[in-house]
This record gives C-alpha cells, sequence and structure tokens, in this order.
C-alpha cells in the first residue's frame, strides 16, 4: 500500500519540522535536517516514479480528520504520481545543495523548521482528494513558503516581497475557494469523487475555469498575477527559492489541471483553451522580456519562470482548445508537451537558482553588473550553469528543446480547428513563443556571459572560490538529468503517457520506445521527427573529428597575451560589456515599446569635472495599468468610506438592521 | 547493401557539403569584386586562408577561459550537422529523419548562443558589441524563421525538411502567395544570419557596425579557421535550405543509380553557383543600413512569415 506510506512520510517531513524549533542552535542540526530530507524525498520519489512506471491503478484513502462529515481523501493516480516526482527530484537535489549551501546560513532557525514542513505541504496538495484537504495543504504551502522567504527579514525589500506574497496568496486561495463551492454545486460534496459527477451548467463552469484560472494563476506567475513572484522567490535563501520556482509553481500547475482537466470534465466551450493560449503566449513573451531587463541575477531568473510558465499555459490551451472540439489525439501531443516541459523547468530552474546559490557564497554578490570572470576560479559551477543556461534557451541536444518542439507540432496541428478565433490565435501563439524562445536565448547569454565570463568587476569576484562538495553533486546530477532527457525524450514521454491518457479520456501518444533508434515521433501519420541521441552523437563525432585532426595535422601549439581588442585594450574591467549595456539593443528594439524605456544621457560639458550620468527609464505596464489604479480606488474608497469608524451606537445597529433586511430581501426575491 | 550504399552518400554529403563551403565564399567574393571592376582574389583563396590559418598558432588571450577554446568546435560541429541535414542533391537520405527543419533552426541557434558567449568571454568591448547585437538580431530572425516553417510544415504536412522538398516536387503545388511570403521571409532571415549586407558586412574589421567579425575578433589560427568554415557552411546551408524548398528540380531521391546522383549534384552545384550570384548582385546593389534599422527589416520578415502562415490557416488553396 503506497498510499499510507506516502503520507507518513510528509508526515515524518512535518515533524522533523518540529524538532527543528528546537534543535535549530545546535550546528550539527542543518546537516540532520537536510540529510533527513534528503532520504524521505528520495524514497517518495522511487515510489512515485514507480506508481507511474507501472501505469498502476488509483488508490484512495480516507483518514477521519478534517471536517467531520468530510474526512480527509487522498488519492495517488497517474497525474499526482507524475508531479510527485517532480516535487520530490526537485526537494532532494535541493537538500542535497543544502547539505552544504546550508551551512553558510546566517539564521538557519529561520529556515530550518519551515524547510521540510514546505515540502510535506507539497506533496499533501498532490494527494488531497478533497476540497477541504487539498485547500488546507495549500494555503499550508503558501505559509510555510512565505515564512522562509521572511527568513532574511531585515531587509526592507524582502518584507515587502513577503507582504506582497501574502496578499497574492490570500487572493489565490479566496479565488479557489469560490472555484471549488462552485465545482461541488448546491449539495455541497467536497470530496473530488463526488465533484466530478456534478452536471454544471456552461455559465457556472466557466465561472469556475475563470476563478481557478485566478486562483492557481496567481500561485504560478501566470501575467498578470505575476507581480509578486519576482520579489519574494529570489528574497529566500538559494535552494528555497530553487523550490519555489522550479516546484511550487508545478504545484500550481498541477492544480489548474487538476480542476480543469479532471474535476471540471470535458472542456464545454471552444473559447476556454483560447483564453488559455491567449494568456500563455502573453505571459511567456512578457516574462522573458522581463527577465532581459534585470540585473540581479535571481530576479532574472524569477522572471524567467513567469515565461516559462507562459510556455506551459499554452501547452494546456491547446490542449483544452482540441479537448473541446473532441481532438483527442492532438490533445494528447499538447498535454504532453505541457507536462514535459513541467518537468523541465523543474530541472533546468532548480539547477540555475543553485548555481546562483553558489556564485552568492562564493562573492556576495547577486547583482550581475559586479560579477564576471567567474569561469576561472569556479569551472565546475560554471560548466554546471552552462549547460542549465543552454537547457533553457531550448537548445538542443537538450531538454527544453524537446518540450517546445513538441509545443510547435502541437501548434502545427491547429488548423484543423473549426473555430476562426482559434485558428488566428494558435499561429499568434506559435509566434509568441518562437520569439520568447530566441528572447531566452538572448537572455541567458546576458546572464551566463556577464556572470561567469569576461573579467571581474569587483573585488569580491576576483576573490571567488569553488563551491562545496555537495553543492556540485547537487548541481551536476540535475544538469546530467537535462542532458538524459534531452537525449532520451521518448522514454519521458511514455513514462508521461498514463497521465495523459487520465486527463484525456484514455487517448495518449503512440509508445515512443518501439522507435528506431529511440526517435521521437509524436505524430504517426506526420512523420516529424526528432532524435536529440543522433544529434548528440553526430556532433560529437564531428567535434571530435575537427579536433583531432586538427590537432594531428595542423597546429596544435598556444601562446597567450593581452587582449587584442582591435589594437586598444582597456585594462580596466569597467570597460567591458554590462548587464545593462548588453540588454541595450533588445532594450531598444523591444522594451521602448512594452516598458516605454527611456535613456536619460547628462553629459558635463567640456572642462567641467563630474562624471557624466547614465540612466535607463522602465515602467512596468502590468503595473501602472493594473495595480496602481487598483490600490489607488482601494485606497481612496477606504478613504471615503472611514467615516464609518467613528458613527454612534445607534447608527451601527441600524446600519446592521439594514444590512440584514437587504439581505432577506434578496433571499427572498432570489427563491 | 542498400543500408550501405545509403550510409555512404549520407557520409558523402557532409564531405562534399564541408568541402565545397569555402568555395561558394571565395564564388561570392570573387563575383562581387568583379561587379566593382575589380580582379579580386582567386577563387580558391578561401581554402588557402584557412590551410595558413591551421598551420598558425593560436594566440589567446589572457583572460579568455577554457569556454573560448572549446567553442570554435562546438560551433563548427553544431553547423555541421545541421548543414549535413538539409537535402542537397537527393532528398531522403538515412539520416534525413534526425532532426527536422524546427531543429536545424535550433542547431544554429546553439552555434549562435556559444559564439555569443565566446565573444563575451574575452570580457572585451568589441566582443560585447557584437554578441550583444547579435542576440538582437537573432530574437527577431530566428522567429521569423520559424514562421517560414510554419508555412512550409502545413502546406506539405510534416516539419522533416526530406519530406518537404519531396513535397516540393510534386506538381499540386502550384504557385501559391503563401509561398512567395516565405520565400522572402527565408530570403531576409538568410541575408541577416549570414551576416550579409545590408544588415552587417563581411568585409569590415574595424567598424562599429559589425556584428560577426567583432564577436570573433579575438579568435585566431586555427580556432580563427574553424569559425570561419563554419560561417561558410552557414552560408552554404541557406543556400541549400533555399534550393531544395523553393527550386528542387533536378534533386533525386535515396536510392536511385550513380547517374542520377551524379545529375543531382550537378543541378545542385548550378543552384548554388546562381545563389551566389544573386546573393553578390544584391550585395552589391544595396548600402548598408544602421543598425536599429535592423530591427525594422527583420520585423517585415516576421511579419511576412506569419502573414504566410495565417494565410493557410484561413485557406489551404494559398
Amino acid at each position: 500500500m503506497p498510499l499510507p506510506l506516502l503520507l507518513s512520510l510528509s508526515m515524518i517531513l512535518l515533524a522533523i519540522g518540529l524538532y527543528a524549533i528546537l534543535a535549530s542552535r545546535r550546528a550539527s542540526c542543518s546537516r540532520q535536517i537536510y540529510g533527513i530530507s534528503l532520504v524521505i524525498c528520495v524514497i517518495l520519489l522511487g515510489m512515485a516514479l514507480t506508481h507511474l512506471l507501472n501505469a498502476a491503478a488509483p488508490v484512495t484513502l480516507t483518514l477521519p480528520l478534517g471536517l467531520p462529515w468530510l474526512g480527509a481523501h487522498f488519492r495517488l493516480d497517474a497525474l499526482s504520481a507524475f508531479f510527485l516526482i517532480v516535487v520530490n527530484l526537485g526537494g532532494a537535489v535541493a537538500s542535497l545543495f543544502a547539505l552544504g549551501y546550508g551551512q553558510h546560513e546566517p539564521a538557519p532557525g529561520r529556515v530550518l523548521p519551515f524547510y521540510p514542513a514546505f515540502l510535506a505541504d507539497m506533496n499533501l496538495v498532490l494527494l488531497a482528494d478533497d476540497a477541504f484537504t487539498f485547500l488546507f495543504a495549500w494555503e499550508f504551502m503558501s505559509l510555510s513558503s512565505w515564512a522562509l522567504v521572511m527568513a532574511h527579514h531585515r531587509e526592507p525589500a524582502n518584507a515587502r516581497a513577503g507582504y506582497l506574497y501574502l496578499v497574492m496568496a490570500c487572493l489565490g486561495t479566496l479565488a479557489l475557494l469560490l472555484a471549488f463551492g462552485l465545482l461541488a454545486g448546491a449539495n455541497g460534496g467536497y470530496d473530488f469523487a463526488t465533484i466530478r459527477t456534478v452536471e454544471m451548467t456552461p455559465g457556472l463552469a466557466a465561472l469556475a475555469l475563470i476563478l481557478a484560472l485566478i486562483g492557481t494563476g496567481s500561485k504560478a506567475g501566470l501575467v498578470p498575477l505575476h507581480v509578486w513572484l519576482p520579489l519574494a522567490h529570489p528574497a529566500a535563501p538559494s535552494h528555497v527559492s530553487a523550490l519555489m520556482s522550479g516546484v511550487m509553481t508545478k504545484v500550481a500547475v498541477y492544480g489548474f489541471i487538476r480542476i480543469v482537466f479532471d474535476l471540471l470534465g470535458e472542456p464545454v466551450a471552444w473559447w476556454w483553451g483560447g483564453l488559455v493560449l491567449a494568456l500563455g503566449g502573453i505571459t511567456a513573451v512578457l516574462g522573458v522580456l522581463y527577465a532581459l531587463m534585470q540585473h540581479d541575477l535571481k530576479r532574472l531568473l524569477a522572471y524567467h519562470t513567469v515565461e516559462n510558465i507562459g510556455i506551459i499555459f499554452i501547452g494546456l490551451g491547446l490542449a483544452l482548445a482540441f479537448q473541446s472540439n473532441q481532438m483527442y489525439a492532438s490533445a494528447a501531443l499538447a498535454l504532453t508537451a505541457a507536462l514535459f516541459h513541467v518537468l523541465n523547468h523543474s530541472l533546468f530552474k532548480s539547477l540555475l537558482f543553485m548555481g546562483t546559490g553558489a556564485v552568492l557564497t562564493a562573492t556576495g554578490e547577486r547583482d550581475m553588473e559586479r560579477l564576471g570572470g567567474l569561469i576561472h576560479p569556479m569551472p565546475w559551477t560554471a560548466l554546471a550553469f552552462l549547460i542549465g543556461a543552454a537547457a533553457i534557451s531550448a537548445l538542443p541536444p537538450l531538454n527544453g528543446f524537446v518540450s517546445e518542439w513538441l509545443t510547435f507540432q502541437a501548434i502545427l496541428l491547429t488548423p484543423e480547428l473549426p473555430q476562426w478565433l482559434l485558428k488566428f490565435l494558435a499561429p499568434a501563439a506559435g509566434a509568441l513563443l518562437a520569439l520568447s524562445a530566441a528572447l531566452a536565448a538572448a537572455c541567458f547569454v546576458k546572464a551566463f556571459g556577464i556572470t561567469f565570463l569576461g573579467r571581474p568587476r569587483s573585488p569580491a569576484a576576483a576573490k571567488a572560490q569553488e563551491t562545496d562538495r555537495y553543492s556540485l553533486a547537487a548541481l551536476f546530477s540535475l544538469a546530467a538529468l537535462c542532458l538524459l532527457a534531452g537525449i532520451l525524450p521518448g522514454l519521458v514521454v511514455d513514462g508521461l503517457s498514463p497521465a495523459v491518457g487520465l486527463l484525456n479520456g484514455g487517448a495518449q501518444l503512440p509508445a515512443q520506445q518501439s522507435q528506431p533508434w529511440l526517435t521521437l515521433v509524436p505524430v504517426a501519420d506526420v512523420k516529424s521527427s526528432y532524435n536529440g541521441l543522433l544529434v548528440l552523437l553526430f556532433m560529437a563525432l564531428s567535434g571530435i573529428f575537427a579536433a583531432v585532426s586538427i590537432h594531428r595535422f595542423a597546429s596544435n601549439s598556444v601562446r597567450r597575451s593581452p587582449a587584442w581588442d582591435c589594437g586598444f585594450p582597456n585594462a580596466s574591467p569597467a570597460a567591458q560589456y554590462t548587464a545593462g549595456s548588453f540588454a541595450q539593443p533588445i532594450r531598444r528594439v523591444f522594451g521602448s515599446v512594452v516598458f516605454q524605456a527611456r535613456e536619460h544621457v547628462t553629459m558635463p560639458p567640456p572642462g567641467d569635472g563630474r562624471a557624466a550620468q547614465f540612466a535607463v527609464q522602465l515602467r512596468d505596464p502590468v503595473w501602472d495599468c493594473g495595480y496602481a489604479p487598483l490600490t489607488a480606488a482601494i485606497i481612496k474608497i477606504s478613504t471615503k468610506l472611514n467615516y464609518l469608524q467613528y458613527l454612534t451606537i445607534r447608527q451601527y445597529l441600524s446600519l446592521v438592521f439594514g444590512a440584514l433586511v437587504l439581505l432577506l430581501l434578496g433571499i427572498a426575491l432570489w427563491r | 547493401m542498400a543500408l550501405i550504399t545509403g550510409y555512404l552518400v549520407q557520409g558523402g554529403q557532409m564531405l562534399l557539403i564541408l568541402l565545397l563551403a569555402p568555395l561558394i565564399t571565395g564564388w561570392v567574393r570573387t563575383l562581387k569584386a568583379q561587379l566593382l571592376r575589380r580582379r579580386g582574389p582567386s577563387l580558391l583563396q578561401p581554402y588557402r586562408d584557412l590551410r595558413k590559418l591551421l598551420r598558425k598558432d593560436v594566440v589567446l588571450a589572457g583572460s579568455a577561459s577554457w569556454l573560448f577554446r572549446v567553442a570554435p568546435y562546438l560551433i563548427f560541429a553544431a553547423i555541421w550537422v545541421a548543414a549535413a541535414l538539409v537535402p542537397t542533391f537527393a532528398s531522403g537520405l538515412p539520416f534525413s529523419w534526425t532532426a527536422d527543419l524546427i531543429a536545424i533552426v535550433a542547431l544554429l541557434g546553439t552555434a549562435r548562443f556559444f559564439l555569443a558567449l565566446a565573444g563575451l568571454d574575452t570580457g572585451t568591448s568589441f566582443g560585447g558589441i557584437g554578441a550583444s547585437r547579435e542576440m538582437m538580431i537573432a530574437s527577431l530572425a530566428e522567429p521569423a524563421m520559424l514562421m517560414m516553417v510554419f508555412t512550409l510544415s502545413l502546406l506539405a504536412g510534416t516539419t522533416e525538411l526530406s519530406a518537404v522538398a519531396q513535397f516540393m516536387l510534386t506538381a499540386d503545388v502550384g504557385l501559391r502567395v503563401s509561398l512567395a511570403l516565405a520565400l522572402l521571409a527565408l530570403v531576409m532571415v538568410a541575408i541577416a544570419e549570414n551576416a550579409r549586407i545590408p544588415v552587417d558586412n563581411p568585409a569590415t574589421h574595424l567598424e562599429l557596425t559589425m556584428v560577426h567579425e567583432a564577436m570573433v575578433l579575438e579568435y585566431s589560427g586555427r580556432h580563427l579557421a574553424l569559425i570561419e568554415l563554419a560561417a561558410s557552411l552557414k552560408l552554404l546551408l541557406y543556400l541549400s535550405l533555399l534550393s531544395c524548398i523553393f527550386v528542387p528540380w533536378g534533386m533525386t531521391t535515396a536510392g536511385e543509380d550513380l547517374t542520377a546522383y551524379l545529375t543531382g549534384i550537378a543541378a545542385y552545384l548550378a543552384k548554388l553557383g546562381l545563389g551566389g550570384f544573386l546573393l553578390a548582385l544584391f550585395e552589391t546593389g544595396i548600402a548598408k543600413m544602421r543598425v536599429f534599422r535592423v530591427d525594422q527589416f527583420l520585423g517585415a520578415a516576421l511579419m511576412l512569415g506569419l502573414l504566410g502562415a495565417l494565410l493557410l490557416f484561413v485557406s489551404r488553396s494559398l
């Protein structure tokens, strides 16, 4: 029986969180907590893998906890098993990384109790099988991650990030609460098995979809609900940032898939897919453009998470559009692409955040303008970060390319859709996806190039040292997985099949293992194929052929000398390209439209000894058009209503009475 | 036996493009010189340059890392593999299914990624300016290229290049508006990606307008030879791509006899010669544009590609 074991392991995680409260002052505590978390995550990972690979039947369990008339329902099916793999893989590697990284934590008492609890809560969200347990675990996940964001609470920016996170998490949970209320219907059966049987009117179903989109989208970082994410994710310690960005956003995606694909059942209207597709496309491009404008490495990565969430939602939107037209084979491709990207993003985003953590430990800096040249003192970290950067830029033969390729293949099936709006939306989403992929490459050339290449821009960067063995083991295990998933995509697709079948009325992609040379052929009659293994093999052979023949038959000597730089080398590291100057062409091309980017140069007249000034001004369109007017309106209304606080008791009583009468009247009219 | 012949033909194609690549660069250079009433270098000058570079020492900047030394091999390998997957004289070769057109575009992206990183590696301002501008150009050129891929695959029903080429040989393609738009988009992308005038000037070395040459400024010796060869291969790749999609006539299919292969190679060479001539003519006739006009040029290519794809969504006969 895997389910009781899964639950008790999650409970042990919670328990060691309690233990950490008592023991966090001891120096050995950090190792103990992360070691136990690592072991438990590995066991959970193994169990989820066995469940998914055996395509085992769903198992359920009801415990007499929670609401007395409901109990706590738990269920392990293919979908939750897949997401359990994502969560516990991320959790295991983050714990391994933290075995080394956690030693540098200045306030372990603020991290250690919440870290295992955070892991346990994410596991519980995935196992929950009724609305109450789901929301309970979801809220606990938000709170424990909030506590981790506030670990370094004395920095004013972190306090602001934590506040914004709390507000957005409350909004999200409120939306989910209402969504479950609608899903449960008039009789209020809150376990998922009952919810699946409830028949909903199209209007109510659409409302539930929008509420679910708000509730899970605010956690995942869907534009325009992403504003908290780039502030909160970087504020936490780096292994927690990796978990929040790489894993917790996936739990949010799980919530969306569970509610919309599973609980709501068949999509009723075609515009559902269109809505999700459009949101996904906008999120992808805006996310990467925001990321390109950042100088703070962790914030750049957090904004880039927004882009990847957009790519996942493009896949999900396509799947909804296909399902609403009963095109299940195409929907299977779109769903596979989305789930594959979920796995990929959890791999490379965790890798990149942990690499940033290693840089942060070595230099104490996360501002790229003060880094540089780290490839010399930290060659291994640089190599792992480079693999992650290439994977996230969707470069073959790594894994990021495979999921984007699958998404493109799904978009190419959209001309079969009957609705005109979808026909126009799909190629537009394809163009946005292509644009975001190309911009992502630019973004990660900047992230890797400015941080690790060139010459050090500060004394801290010059004195950096390679990170510890635990951290390197964590980085390289993720880098190896990025490569493996890229060259053996067929195995991953086959592994995903049970989950896809569950969401798609049984339709899944054809089995890939039987293809010659392990080629990926998602749609048999289209014959579009990709073989990462052979691409890697050919590249390796050509590269080795070139290297061997040149070194054998031509020259192989090397001389070192100062850089040439067209004859005018400048010894100052300040003469190098910086993060800001690297992004300048893209800022001028895209940013002048999206962010109203303005550059101000103040040049003192000749003879004046003052330094010239250069400033870039960016405006956040989402904040300016959405949140700023909203907050202004709320403050205005609350100021107007302020006099309500100074009424007499009689006035209050009459207000209460009036409200009662109005409500009763409303109910009378409704009936 | 057929299998072995297939592998041999595939290997032959790989070697053929490697040997042809410097020739096509030399051909374009000679033609450009003669169009300017100069005598110009010999057709074989690029081979001589390569041989000279290969024999020289590598002079490495003091701040260069291992990435700077590995990058030329990676770039060369990625572009060579991409170029070998484009059908040249025959379609349906044994490994043509390894990577489709999207993957070929992405392989070029891999090469560009490492070239830009190599530009940043030495920490010089020229390397930085080249890398930053290259990525800006690519951020528009790559989506434009993918939109062209969309158009083709909507018509042919597949993204696999060999199958697209075979489809283009069939009679029911005809003249289409969407294909014309795709051709235009591809030509514009090819000009930008190969650093040709009006986007970049392959002949300059000391101007702030340069993009590709600025990135490779610190390279010397065998590393520079590999990068130059990769650049020639990329030019050849785009010419092969244009010819196999838009003028596929004369191309043979795998498994034919030797005469068919020889005809295919002759037709391929003729197409390359014509393509190089057109490129030289175009480059002589036009002035280079400012860097911040390039986004409009490539934005137009992106819009043309998107329009071509949208037309096919409206009607399959356009």
